[in-house]
């Protein structure tokens, strides 16, 4: 019981920066912007959140300057993808190495510090119930706030008239500028939401997950996030599976690694990509729900001709 | 001039006789260079070459300039390393197993250019290796591991099945077990040099299955730090690590490569240099141990002294008798491994309780 509690905990702990991620990446996409860039945006976000709960010494200080660096990212992509219509996934791409080099540089005298966690939720009562109030109720943060996030995204996107907007945006900017419809302007408000989020996740990285900056610390986990929105036919219902069973499978991998299961360890660390990519795929089998879901301007830039 | 003059007379030498040994060519001033796995500041392996770097460039002052290109992938390596002996680097140090086989094969190209290649085993006329015997330091480890430890289980996380890797494995195993024969380590492999994210659940995952020490042969301090914030003690690795965990850290390996580096530029510029295979132990210096702390007073008196025989050569950490992992003999009483073997070490010894990646 105490081991499966652990083993929960560890694996909702590793689960919730991609869940933040993947899903400010998919309000980014469903608006028609593909933006590469979410490592980039995330390890600034680790970066500024690890710098100001570091300098204040408070963690929520952080957490606000995480979603700020990962604004000022997603600035700086809108910029050149929207107003300058650039080519978005080279622009992408760009603010990743930009992301990653920047990071380093303004956290270089700030590595091997230890950071500052950010408290656990403590409800007297709740939090006291065995199992499932520590699960539940003895959380960071940002555990609730990635829940509150997509339950958030699905009410916004499929529940209110702003939500259905953005989704005719990405999916036909010219129809929907023929409307009269902003499409910049809707896609500047979702490209700073998907680089707000990814910031968020950044700085899960550096309060909760392993409190410290250390270069490249996001290892990876943005462009997971990436792939996840994809294999997740941009449904965050099914990005949040991905996450979790992401996260389920690559701590459960450790912990046969450790109790002896004679696998090939190289097998087991692949385990994670195989198995959330053959889950998503196969729950994905409907070709049609696939195919409206997908936002069909993704990727393309507009300029409206006034 | 002088250089030139020493190019012509090099080049009589080489066609008068065509199998004198090498024209010392002195020079004086050398370009080092160095290509870091990791971030320089990763507070670890890399971070310990750097640190070694620095000491070579306030030795020799304005004789030796220094570059180095760091986070350099293993597998995309050889074009960085192409680059470097291409840009007039006289010795290039290439500081991760995984880059042995591009280094070689730069060094082929680049016959007049210096390389020396960290933790492996292949050597060319113009391609030194050069390696510290960390497992030195597991043994000691091992042995105060199993002296703390109340569940009589360490966590071990690592990186990949190379030989350096199990060594260290098999001597920490054979260190615990010399204090208590039932002794057991839980390997988790991350299949990564550096990843604090996957070094931090590793740690997270042995710590709940009940181990209550770590030690790690990774780059970061992720691990220690999940061991603070639960209470257990944990081994740092390549630097003293003590920072990361004042009440955490028990001993650190650390790798002091300073001297060697110096040793070696101090040849280039005497033109002495020579293609070696360099591994030494902890009497060399070229590891130390950082101090004996958070731990009883005996078990830091049992690892002060275990470390004095390793140096004294009173103990050897492979010696027989040891059976292999399937209980078949590998050394008999009174033998000692011998180099080859152990460099190219692909199994484990009896008692570890993990199945080697092949």
């Amino acid at each position: 019981m105490e081991l499966a509690l652990a083993v929960l905990v560890t694996i909702v702990t590793a689960a919730t920066p991609l869940l933040l991620a993947a899903t400010g990446e998919l309000v980014v996409e469903r608006s028609g912007v593909l933006n590469l860039g979410v490592e980039g945006m995330m390890v600034m976000g680790a970066v500024g959140g690890f710098l100001a709960a570091y300098l204040s010494g408070n963690p929520f200080l952080g957490m606000l300057a995480g979603v700020l660096f990962g604004m000022g990212m997603a600035l700086l992509f809108g910029f050149l993808s929207l107003t300058l219509a650039t080519n978005q996934y080279a622009t992408g791409l760009a603010l990743t190495i930009i992301g990653l080099g920047l990071a380093s540089l303004i956290g270089e005298p700030f590595v091997g510090r230890a950071g500052i966690r950010p408290p656990h939720l403590d409800i007297p009562g709740l939090s006291d119930i065995p199992f499932v109030g520590p699960l539940l109720f003895g959380r960071d943060p940002f555990f609730y706030i990635s829940l509150a996030l997509v339950a958030g995204v699905v009410w916004f996107l499929f529940y209110t008239k702003p939500g259905l907007t953005l989704r005719a945006v990405g999916d036909n900017h010219q129809s929907a500028h023929a409307l009269g419809i902003k499409v910049l302007r809707y896609r500047y408000l979702a490209v700073l939401f998907g680089g707000a989020c990814a910031g968020l996740a950044g700085a899960q990285l550096s309060l909760v997950y392993t409190p410290q900056w250390s270069e490249n610390m996001t290892a990876g986990r943005g462009w997971i996030a990436l792939a996840l929105v994809v294999f997740a036919s941009w449904r965050p219902m099914r990005v949040l599976v991905g996450a979790y069973l992401f996260g389920a499978v690559s701590i459960g991998q450790l912990h046969a690694q450790a109790l002896g299961i004679p696998i090939p360890s190289q097998a087991l660390t692949a385990l994670p990509y195989a198995a959330t990519i053959v889950v998503l795929v196969i729950i994905s089998q409907n070709r049609r729900l696939t195919m409206i879901n997908t936002p069909a301007s993704l990727g393309k830039s507009f300029v409206p001709d006034r | 001039m002088k250089k030139t003059l020493l190019a012509l007379l090099a080049a009589g030498t080489a066609l008068s006789l065509p199998t004198a040994t090498p024209v010392l060519a002195q020079q004086d001033t050398a370009e080092a260079c160095f290509v870091y796995v990791g971030s320089r500041t990763d507070g670890g392996w890399s971070q310990a070459h750097d640190m070694a770097r620095m000491e070579v460039e306030e030795h020799f002052g304005d004789a030796v300039t220094t570059t180095f290109v760091e986070n350099v992938a293993e597998a995309t390596s050889e074009g960085t390393i192409e680059r470097l002996a291409r840009s007039g680097c006289d010795i290039v140090f290439t500081t991760s197993f995984g880059f042995m086989d591009p280094t070689l094969a730069v060094a082929e190209r680049f016959p007049d250019v210096k390389f020396e290649h960290a933790t492996g085993y292949k050597t060319a006329d113009n391609m030194s290796a050069y390696n510290s015997r960390f497992y030195e330091g597991r043994f000691i480890q091992g042995q105060i591991a199993a002296s703390i430890s109340e569940t009589g289980t360490a966590g071990y996380i690592a990186s990949f099945p190379i030989p350096e890797v199990v060594q260290g494995i098999n001597a920490f195993l054979l260190g615990a077990q010399s204090i208590d024969p039932e002794f057991s380590v839980r390997v988790v492999w991350v299949n990564s040099w550096y990843d604090p994210g996957a070094e931090a659940d590793a740690a997270r995952v042995l710590m709940d299955q009940g181990v209550d020490v770590i030690t790690q042969h990774t780059d970061s301090t992720a691990p220690m730090q999940e061991a603070a914030s639960r209470g257990i003690k944990a081994f740092g690795q390549a630097l003293d690590q003590i920072e990361a965990g004042p009440e955490t850290q028990l001993t650190a390996i650390i790798d002091s490569w300073g001297p060697y580096y110096i040793r070696r530029l101090e040849a280039v510029l005497d033109g002495t240099w020579e293609s070696e295979n360099i591994w030494d132990g902890l009497e060399s210096g070229i590891l130390t141990m950082a101090p004996y702390t958070n731990m009883p007073d005996d078990v830091a008196a049992l690892a002060a002294e275990t470390e004095e025989a390793i140096k004294a050569g009173d103990l050897v950490v492979f010696s027989g008798p040891i059976n292999r992992q399937d209980g078949t003999e590998w050394l008999a009483e009174g033998d000692v491994a011998d180099d080859e073997t152990l460099l190219g070490m692909n199994f484990y010894v009896e008692g570890v309780d993990d199945q080697l990646p092949e």
